[in-house]
């Protein structure tokens, strides 16, 4: 494989970030989450921003066509948020849409073609019924040889789980520790799907019952209630219900802009230092099942480019569409050496106040996962981490200059990973 | 005349109960599911090659939230079912239904179990499919 370095053309910084609400938005298609976000992006930039500045739209978006029967929604987009003519491209990575709209975002002013460019994802996903998005996302695998045999999404990646515990001994519980955990941090994130705890969803679960007269349940803990067939039902075993991350509507936007030209807009701008994206085959091509191929490439560029190594990053928002899939990451990225992601949750290395926090927006897990955005969302909330911008959910303690987003399509099938610096 | 190395004549050979890979001749790389360009050599003359149909569990898992397609066959919530990764003798692996397992007892299905090629056939006439699965 060639591994020659590669550098941007020039530097890319973020001056600007938001996201809408996630979570069941009814009513609301995607121009209105995306105009919801694209406002909270440009009260974010603290110097003004002329929209019309604005030289070209980059979007992730996964499946606007099946979730909306609307396709071609760049130019929608743009015309919402008042761009038009500008060119409008939708970029399409399954659930990894939204980092792959980030990366041709940061290619074209890196190649001096625009100094300025927005990035978006947007996915509206609730108006199907469930079976229906089930076969939807079905879709960004191998409809003609994984499909047949009865995979569904949480199904691949339950598979991947089973690879992982037969290699490693990895146990449930380690999933379910994920889970909790990123539940505490979506807590505290107002914008998260559940903005609650596992402890929150058992209350509420008690309180639901006595209002109903129904016999109420007990949990030991949150472990209790997490091993319960009927709070917590598997979905594809070793995945139960609380190791997927939900279906959501939502949107997030970043402006971007040519390095020299950052401190015109913040004097905190957030530069983008290193840039890397692979591909990897269907699940069963895989020589080794239990990691993701394309996102061990993907940081290796990205750390190439940066000049730093895994053990630099202080923190990182990684793609936990499924809890496995946070621990397989957190491997991939060489945070933990393989097999060891999971011991690390367990010892609190990842939770917020850890020694590496992951996933401090409560993930896809808690934050809600619109396949689309997601990429995007992740970068919104290492731009608040980083600037100290993050509220109750901010590190403790950290002085955060390098931080890392991992944004996944499919099992691995596409995989980009950025890394940011505060100077 | 030698079947396209397409996926409708690997469907069109599970019908005839077989399975079968794509062998590239130039360098005899393996191919299931089967391909028409070889992705090592480049080589584009392919020759069809029956799998012996036998191998082991490479990674599973038991899917109680079914797609339209299971659901239609009467998988769901109170009816789970079994499927997999399997690594077949001669070295390709390929997704699979897994038979011969209890899908309602998953902590006692092991990965490295040995498992035999089966064919499961549903519809009847014109909608007649043959769905690959490999049972224990």
């Amino acid at each position: 494989m060639i591994k020659k370095s590669r550098k941007l053309g020039r530097g890319v910084a973020i001056v600007g970030a938001g996201v809408c609400k996630f979570g069941t938005l009814k009513g609301r298609s995607s121009r209105d989450l995306f105009v919801e976000a694209f406002n909270e992006m440009r009260a974010s930039v603290d110097k003004g921003l002329e929209i019309k500045d604005i030289e070209a739209l980059y979007v992730g978006n996964f499946s606007s066509d099946f979730f909306e029967g609307q396709g071609h929604i760049a130019p929608i987009m743009a015309d919402w948020v008042g761009l038009v003519p500008r060119p409008a491209t939708r970029v399409e990575g399954a659930c990894a849409s939204g980092g792959v709209a980030l990366r041709e975002g940061i290619i074209a002013i890196a190649s001096g073609l625009y100094d300025m460019v927005l990035v978006g994802g947007v996915e509206k996903m609730t108006d199907l019924p469930t079976e229906r998005v089930t076969d939807t996302l079905g879709g960004a695998s191998d409809v003609l040889y994984e499909v047949p045999a009865g995979f569904t999404f949480p199904g691949l990646y339950a598979a991947i789980a089973t690879a992982h515990m037969n290699k490693y001994g990895t146990k449930v519980e380690h999933f379910m520790k994920v889970a909790i955990k990123n539940h505490n941090n979506g807590a505290l994130n107002p914008k998260a799907q559940f903005n609650s705890t596992i402890k929150d969803v058992m209350a509420s679960r008690v309180k639901k019952a006595q209002e109903r007269g129904q016999p109420v349940p007990t949990w030991e803990n949150e472990m209790g209630f997490l091993k319960d067939d009927r709070a917590n039902p598997v979905v594809a075993w070793p995945m139960r219900l609380f190791d997927c991350s939900p279906i959501t509507d939502g949107a997030a936007c970043l402006l971007l802009v040519a390095e020299d030209m950052a401190k015109n807009f913040t004097d905190t701008p957030i530069y983008i230092i290193g840039v890397g994206q692979a591909s990897d085959v269907a699940l069963h091509d895989k020589e080794d099942l239990s990691c993701i191929g394309a996102a061990k490439e993907a940081a290796r560029q990205a750390y190439d480019m940066a000049g730093v190594g895994p053990e630099d990053i202080q923190i990182a928002e990684v793609h936990d569409c499924f809890t496995i899939a946070e621990i397989v990451a957190t491997e991939d990225l060489g945070f933990f050496k393989p097999g060891e992601g999971a011991k690390a949750v367990e010892d609190g290395v990842t939770a917020r106040d850890g020694a590496k926090p992951i996933n401090t927006s409560g993930g896809l897990k808690s934050k809600g996962h619109p396949v689309g955005a997601s990429g995007v969302a992740q970068t919104v909330e290492v731009w608040h981490q980083m600037r100290g911008e993050a509220g109750p959910r901010q590190v403790p303690g950290m002085d955060i200059k390098l931080a890392l987003t991992h944004n996944v399509g499919a099992t691995g099938g596409t995989c980009v990973v950025h890394i940011y610096e505060r100077r | 005349m030698e079947r396209e190395f397409t996926s409708a004549s690997f469907n069109e050979f599970l019908g005839e109960k077989k399975l079968m890979a794509s062998k590239c001749i130039k360098c005899g790389a393996l191919y299931l599911p089967p391909r028409p360009l070889c992705i090592k050599c480049f080589g584009t003359e392919m020759e069809w090659v029956e799998m012996k149909g036998k191998g082991k569990l490479a990674a599973f898992t038991t899917i109680a939230i079914a797609p339209t397609l299971m659901l239609e066959e009467g998988y769901g919530r109170d009816n789970p079912y079994c499927t997999g990764v399997v690594e077949l003798e001669e070295g390709p692996k390929i997704s699979a239904r897994i038979l011969g397992v209890d899908a309602k007892k998953p902590e006692e299905i092991k990965i490295g179990t040995p498992l035999a090629v089966d064919f499961v056939e549903r519809g009847e006439g014109e909608g007649k499919r043959t769905f690959l699965a490999f049972k224990a």
